[in-house]
């Protein structure tokens, strides 16, 4: 946790208020090494030794000595492969290993040689690559610069923030337990709802500045550090840089914030009762990965530690000099382990990272349809209604979930015997009507002799424990519970076991599942969540914290796969997350509120998670806390159907929100949102192939696009989906107008729904009514649609495709369409799929395979192409690959230059063109 | 269902004889209309007429849907299935062939794969067995319903004739309270003017008797610690010169004109500085040190502690921070529980010496004028019960019991649902409740409020709001449903959203004339 404090005229700190309008004292304190002299910036005391310089094939090693106290590190340098620079600093001798993040990365990264192009007693220069990139390591003090031909792309330790709490034997025992506390005035970096309000005192903290090495104490909680202090820290310089984006989970805007004179962005999995917003408070997961853009180049920067972790943002923008963005992260254990992305595109930097993390799982298709979601549904007939309910009302859905009152008693696994005596029948109900379940099991286990689940856990001595080797107890929703190691391979086998269909009673194929509380939530620990001195096996929870929320969520996807045989896609939605968990499933952003500004916050935290890594992300559709107005709850759903994660939820204590409980007015309108989504089902499954593919974001901010347009870096009202879609929704109460900026000079943009053609590079004012959605196509796309709208996917799943053709200026459009089973793996393992390329060019356009070693047979086909800003032709004639002729009847619209061409009837999955004359 | 379709429906009917045959000859998905065929259709809507070929041949052509009734390709568009044996109806187009089962008679699902069964002759049958059922419950419960009405109306007539009696009888009492007012107030005013008397006497004795006293205790020399004990001045923060919440042993001295110790005219006059403000707040505090000694209240106060916060002194807390807690709780409770009326001023009097009896000739006054006001409270005690008679029996006479009071046998009726958890209670035109089964406090669901049913069925829902609120929530309140039957009882309750109840309650008073009921139930059968 915070460190310990030392003198405020020597070291950095920072004084500011917090939203709650306290003044909260954040001091960074990395005083191990420097706790002797002064620390300022430039006058780092770490030198290099160049003389203890090594180059392997694969990487360099150096040794650096901190000359105050002589403690010395090791360098380890990476080129990797793909344009990154890997660097990794430990003690050279630490006392014991300090923790490094397994299971993160998806392998060990490939490495590329480094070359040596010189040497002299000051520092070396070394090759990264052809494309005149160097890394150059200055000696004294020790600093790191990447460049490229005579710019600095990015320094290392360039402020001389460097900072490496060497591991020591607790010689300071005694003296820290004398200046033991009750109440620890500097227990300053918990979220500051949770923390009473604190005044800083100078000249408190001179003479203390032993205290909280070993010990420290938060409230009634002691955390017992029996490593001592062990944090790390290092700066970044970006020279050119005015934007960066990144390091969720915030709730705050798309482009990070400077930090000076206010909190930095914390990093450190919480349960967050009533999140506020426009705040770098920590919530519920955390994604070290910063994104660095300007029009030139786009790097990333992926600091590779899962404890506790704090980043500091200045800038110098507003001056006359060179913009630059300076960032410096802080952890409170493990290795300093980052890797340098260096772009140069936004593309680039995605397909770097998702080399390093793994891309998006790849979803289900009904995953990506919408979702019903209470706390709670009562009971199998609440069920069955709700589910007749979305009938009756000709609302379509997937997944109708179940939260914690499902329980017998809050035992995940388990089915209330009052409430749901017969699960298989209700699940078999929904089965009948192709639809889905998500019941919730979290991660906190009833401590109860007769629950099976606990019983297994205990004896196998499967979970986490107390600093004093005991089975660590906590309060949660069931009361007193344990929290299983899911860092513990075994644990994670024993836990995905227990998603076979024989082990977890009741459960049937089309029942998913929900993994909330996951931080770990621990209603009675400090700041809600588990004691940094609880222990995962030889770790405290002080190293890995971060990744207890992503190891919940693979054992439990990897639960859902082995039930089927390895045969079917699971679909586990998680609060909590780390770099890497994109690879497990969906992300919600948590316990949001029914507010119009929670409304607007939903874009930028889920563009910052698209980001980096995690595609699959969408807030609770009209909030969770408290009740929407009618207006909201629409505007929600409205925004939502075009959000990547589409699930409605509500806290218990709400009143009942189904979408026919406010009027038929009101109803149709959130028919019509719903509707929108299933339409585009076929391009959103698309977009998810991709992101699995190669990473790439399925919402993006659209900067990704248009990386030169500066308008656009600031942007988070308004984002693409894909590349083809711009959504810019009604977040405004009694909104009548949005202004939506169409990038893009030169090129054009289609109304989705009215097919008016606009030009980029503009600010388009639209003035818009409650049923609004603004929505454009860009000009040179091909969107395909299934415009048979029905009661869930599955039962759209054969249904013939609408291309939706929009014309560039120079009457030039592609597009692609995806085809599987929708479910299985057979997509990865069989390569049974359909991928083709839509062009259109020279008046024709055709369906090319763009997958030849796949195979897959759909019954589905084209069953109307509409083409946006055509001319008329005179007639429209089909080729199909056996070499027939048809001649298509087509509609013309003169006033919107509108083509419709009328039923080709020709299959999704074959080579056909269509020529117009 | 109107006489048209019926008529349509038996035709085709007979028309079908196997069934399969006839369902070829019209386009799928349209009720039965020979005309159709091999002309151009126009859509319904008269947007735009298409060769007849187009019509369910997969693709929407009209803007209405009317051209695809028997597929899924227009986004409006409906399907009727026949369904015979069964009730026919119109599904939305896009259930068609999605692999569901809707039309019981399969039709919808032509190409999709799916397996239906027919169910419509078995669902035709269990329909007719519960309309029968329902037909017979109907019947019996609307005759019931017509006791209740002609019940309802002899009940309003006695209550109306009750009331005009009651009005009768209370002129008559009114008469008698004026009466007697006037006798009591002729004999109060004698026993006033004796009574004061009395009491002057008495205190120009007392007050002689007071200035003795005071001399006395004033006549021994006390320390500042013995005035602080004395008076409980610690507690008296109206003296409290630094406002710190406690009085000092220094700032006492500061009052009492800086001397640790004093004599009685130093003190006397510090006393009578202090003595208004002393006496006027002591009402609420212990007067003297004697009383309520300190060990006793904490007994009270310990016992308390140990019997209710247990968890308080588990674990491996130091003696000394139970101790401190323990006093906490001890000023706390002393504070809460101790009602401040304990020590009155008339309790006070008690130590002095009591006032003397009256004189024989008061005596007989203050007697008489007692008996002139019992009579006088006991006639308006009875004129009072009569006009509440009379207000109950107006309310119950003003209630909306539905059309023909059908409902008035429910008010002041109690009934009752059992569930695992809780016991509900309906008292009609009054309250719902719940009480958990198994200990713990009854809870307020809802008082009546109004009939809440759709236009046109008003009395087949009532509302009842205003019960107790929740946590970060509504006041809760519950709605009942009311069905026909023979029997007044609650079937379920439920809460569907967080405070808001449901209540299914049957009672023969919503049964409706059978008549129609029979009509229908004879159609079905011919089918």
């Amino acid at each position: 946790m915070k460190l310990w404090v030392c003198t405020t005229e020597e070291f950095p700190h920072k004084l500011s208020e917090t939203v709650s309008g306290k003044l909260i004292f954040v001091m960074f304190t990395i005083c191990t090494s420097m706790r002797q002299r002064a620390l300022k910036p430039g006058q780092s005391p770490y030198r290099a030794l160049l003389e203890t310089l090594e180059l392997t094939n694969t990487k360099l090693t150096l040794q650096l000595i901190n000359d105050n106290n002589k403690v010395r590190l090791l360098l380890e340098l990476y080129r990797l492969q793909g344009n990154m620079t890997r660097v990794k600093i430990n003690e050279l001798k630490p006392l014991k290993p300090r923790f490094e993040v397994p299971d993160v990365l998806i392998n060990n990264p490939p490495t590329e040689p480094l070359s040596l192009l010189s040497q002299d007693e000051n520092g070396v220069v070394l090759s990264l690559g052809a494309d005149s990139q160097w890394l150059i390591v200055s000696a004294k003090p020790f600093r790191l610069d990447i460049m490229e031909g005579r710019e600095v792309l990015l320094s290392l330790n360039s402020r001389g923030l460097l900072a490496f709490e060497h591991l020591r034997i607790p010689l300071l025992t005694a003296l820290a337990n004398g200046l033991k506390r009750t109440s620890n005035p500097f227990s300053l970096l918990f979220p500051f709802s949770f923390s009473p309000p604190q005044y800083f005192s100078p000249a408190l903290s001179i003479g203390l500045h032993e205290d909280g090495m070993w010990e420290e104490t938060f409230k009634s909680h002691t955390d017992n550090k029996p490593n001592g202090p062990s944090s790390i820290s290092l700066d970044f310089s970006l020279p050119g840089v005015e934007h960066v984006y990144g390091i969720p989970e915030h709730a705050d805007s798309l482009k990070l914030k400077t930090t000076d004179g206010g909190d930095p962005y914390r990093l450190f999995n919480l349960d967050v009762f009533q999140y506020e917003l426009f705040n770098p408070m920590a919530l519920y997961g955390a994604i070290p990965v910063m994104l660095s853009h300007s029009a030139q180049r786009t790097m990333g920067i992926f600091w590779l530690n899962a404890a506790e972790t704090w980043v500091d943002i200045s800038s110098n923008t507003g001056s006359s000099e060179t913009p630059q963005t300076d960032v410096r992260w802080i952890s409170e254990s493990g290795i300093i382990d980052v890797f340098i992305m260096l772009g140069p595109t936004p593309t680039d930097v995605f397909s770097q990272y998702a080399s390093l993390t793994g891309t998006q799982a790849f979803p289900p298709l009904s995953a990506l349809a919408y979702h019903q979601c209470r706390w709670n549904y009562n009971d199998q007939e609440d069920v069955a209604a709700v589910d007749q309910g979305f009938d009756e009302h000709d609302i379509p859905y997937d997944f109708i979930w179940l939260d914690i009152e499902h329980t017998d008693g809050k035992r995940y696994f388990t089915w209330d015997p009052h409430k749901f005596p017969q699960p298989k029948d209700m699940l078999q109900g929904l089965m009948d009507k192709r639809r889905k379940m998500v019941t919730i099991v979290d991660p906190h286990i009833k401590v109860d002799s007769s629950y099976k689940i606990h019983n297994e856990i205990r004896s196998k001595g499967f979970y986490v424990k107390n600093k004093d080797g005991g089975d660590y107890e906590g309060w949660c929703w069931p009361g007193n519970s344990g929290y299983p190691d899911f860092t513990n391979p075994e644990m994670r086998a024993w836990w995905a076991s227990m998603f076979a269909y024989d082990q977890y009673e009741g459960s049937m194929e089309n029942m998913y599942t929900w993994n909330d509380m996951n931080e770990p939530s621990v209603f009675n620990g400090p700041e809600v969540t588990m004691h940094k001195d609880a222990l995962h096996g030889n770790w405290e929870n002080r190293d890995l914290h971060n990744l207890y929320g992503l190891y919940v969520q693979m054992a439990t996807a990897e639960g859902l796969i082995e039930r089927s045989g390895g045969v079917e896609r699971p679909f586990v939605l998680t609060r909590a997350f780390f770099a890497g968990s994109q690879r497990y499933g969906a992300v919600w952003t948590g316990d949001n509120t029914a507010e119009w500004e929670h409304l607007k916050i939903s874009i930028p935290m889920c563009l910052s998670l698209g980001l980096v890594g995690v595609s699959f992300c969408g807030a609770d559709v009209g909030g969770f806390f408290k009740s929407p107005s009618t207006e909201l709850l629409v505007r929600w759903y409205q925004t939502g159907a075009y959000q990547p994660f589409f699930r409605a939820h509500a806290h218990l204590d709400t009143p009942r929100r189904e979408p026919w409980l406010f009027g038929p007015e009101n109803t149709a309108l959130i028919r019509e949102a719903v509707r929108q989504r299933y339409a585009l089902l076929p391009y959103w499954y698309q977009l998810f192939y991709h992101a699995h593919h190669s990473g790439q974001p399925v919402m993006r901010p659209l900067w990704v696009e248009y990386p030169q347009d500066t308008a656009t870096f600031s942007m988070d009202d308004q984002f693409l989906l894909g590349r083809d879609l711009l959504v810019h929704p009604v977040t405004e109460e009694g909104g009548r107008g949005v202004t939506a900026y169409l990038p893009g000079k030169g090129e054009v943009w289609f109304d989705v729904h009215t097919f008016q053609k606009h030009n980029g590079a503009q600010n388009l004012y639209i003035p818009v009514t409650i049923s609004s959605i603004p929505v454009f196509q860009r000009g040179g796309s091909i969107i395909p649609r299934k415009a048979r709208v029905r009661r869930s996917s599955s039962c759209m799943e054969h249904d013939p495709y609408t291309l939706f053709v929009a014309l560039s200026p120079k009457r030039f459009a592609q597009g692609e369409l995806y085809i599987d089973d929708g479910h299985t793996f057979n997509f990865d393992k069989q390569k049974q799929f359909i991928h083709r390329r839509l062009s259109f060019a020279n008046k024709a356009l055709s369906s090319r395979n763009l997958a030849p070693g796949s195979q897959f047979i759909t019954p589905s086909w084209i069953e109307k192409i509409v083409i946006l800003g055509a001319s008329k032709p005179s007639k429209a004639t089909l080729k199909t690959p056996d070499g027939k002729e048809n001649l298509l009847e087509f509609e013309f619209d003169a006033s919107m230059s509108v083509l419709t061409l009328r039923k080709p009837g020709v299959n999704a999955g074959v080579d056909w063109t269509v020529v117009l004359q | 269902m109107s006489c048209a379709l019926l008529l349509l429906l038996m035709s085709l009917a007979l028309a079908m004889g196997t069934g399969a045959a006839v369902e070829i000859q019209r386009p799928r998905g349209v009720p039965l209309s020979s005309e159709l065929e091999n002309k151009p259709f126009t859509c319904l809507d008269g947007s735009s007429t298409i060769p007849f070929d187009r019509v369910n041949d997969d693709y929407c052509d009209c803007r209405d849907g009317s051209d695809e009734p028997g597929t899924a390709a227009c986004p409006n568009g409906s399907f009727h299935c026949t369904n015979a044996g069964f009730r026919p109806a119109f599904i939305p187009s896009s259930r068609i062939n999605d692999g569901i089962c809707d039309c019981c008679d399969t039709t919808d699902e032509y190409n999709s794969g799916a397996t239906c069964q027919n169910t419509c002759r078995e669902m035709g049958r269990k329909e007719r067995e519960s309309l029968q059922i329902m037909a017979e419950i109907t019947k019996e419960g609307f005759l019931l319903k017509q006791q209740l009405i002609h019940e309802a109306k002899r009940g309003q007539e006695d209550k109306q004739g009750k009331l005009t009696e009651l009005q009768g009888s209370k002129k008559g009492l009114e008469e008698k309270v004026e009466a007697l007012r006037t006798v009591k107030e002729t004999a109060e005013d004698p026993e006033k003017e004796a009574k004061e008397r009395h009491l002057k006497a008495w205190e120009e004795q007392k007050e002689l008797l007071r200035m003795e006293k005071d001399k006395t205790r004033m006549a021994e020399c006390v320390t500042v610690g013995d005035i602080q004990r004395y008076f409980r001045l610690q507690s008296h923060l109206e003296l409290d010169p630094d406002s710190d919440g406690s009085l000092s042993e220094t700032e006492t001295q500061g009052l009492l004109g800086g001397a640790d110790k004093v004599d009685t005219s130093t003190f006397e006059t510090v006393w009578s500085g202090i003595k208004d403000k002393y006496l006027s707040e002591g009402q609420s505090e212990p007067p003297a040190p004697v009383e309520t000694p300190q060990e006793e209240s904490r007994d009270f106060v310990s016992d308390h502690d140990s019997d209710h916060y247990p968890e308080d002194y588990a674990g491996e807390e130091e003696e000394d921070v139970e101790d401190d807690e323990e006093d906490d709780h001890d000023e706390e409770e002393e504070e809460e529980k101790v009602p401040p009326t304990v020590q009155t001023p008339e309790k006070r009097e008690d130590d002095e010496v009591s006032m003397p009896p009256y004189d024989t000739e008061t005596q007989s006054l203050i007697d008489a004028a007692q008996k002139a006001r019992d009579d006088f409270d006991e006639a308006e005690r009875a004129l009072r019960e009569v006009d509440d008679q009379m207000k109950n029996l107006e309310k119950e006479i003003g209630f909306d019991f539905g059309p023909s009071a059908e409902f008035a046998y429910l008010y002041s009726q109690c009934y009752e649902l059992s569930t695992s958890e809780y016991i509900y209670r309906l008292c009609p035109f009054n309250r719902v409740s719940q009480k958990p089964k198994f200990g713990g406090s009854e809870t307020n669901l809802g008082l009546w409020g109004q009939w809440a049913g759709p236009e046109g069925n008003l009395y087949s829902v009532m509302k009842y709001d205003h019960g107790q609120g929740c946590w970060q929530g509504p006041n809760r309140s519950t709605t009942v449903k009311l069905t026909c039957g023979k029997e007044t009882v609650v079937t379920s309750t439920s809460e569907p959203s967080r405070c808001e109840y449901l209540m299914e309650f049957t009672t023969p008073a919503v049964c409706q004339e059978p008549a129609s009921l029979d009509e229908v139930l004879h159609g079905h059968t011919e089918l």
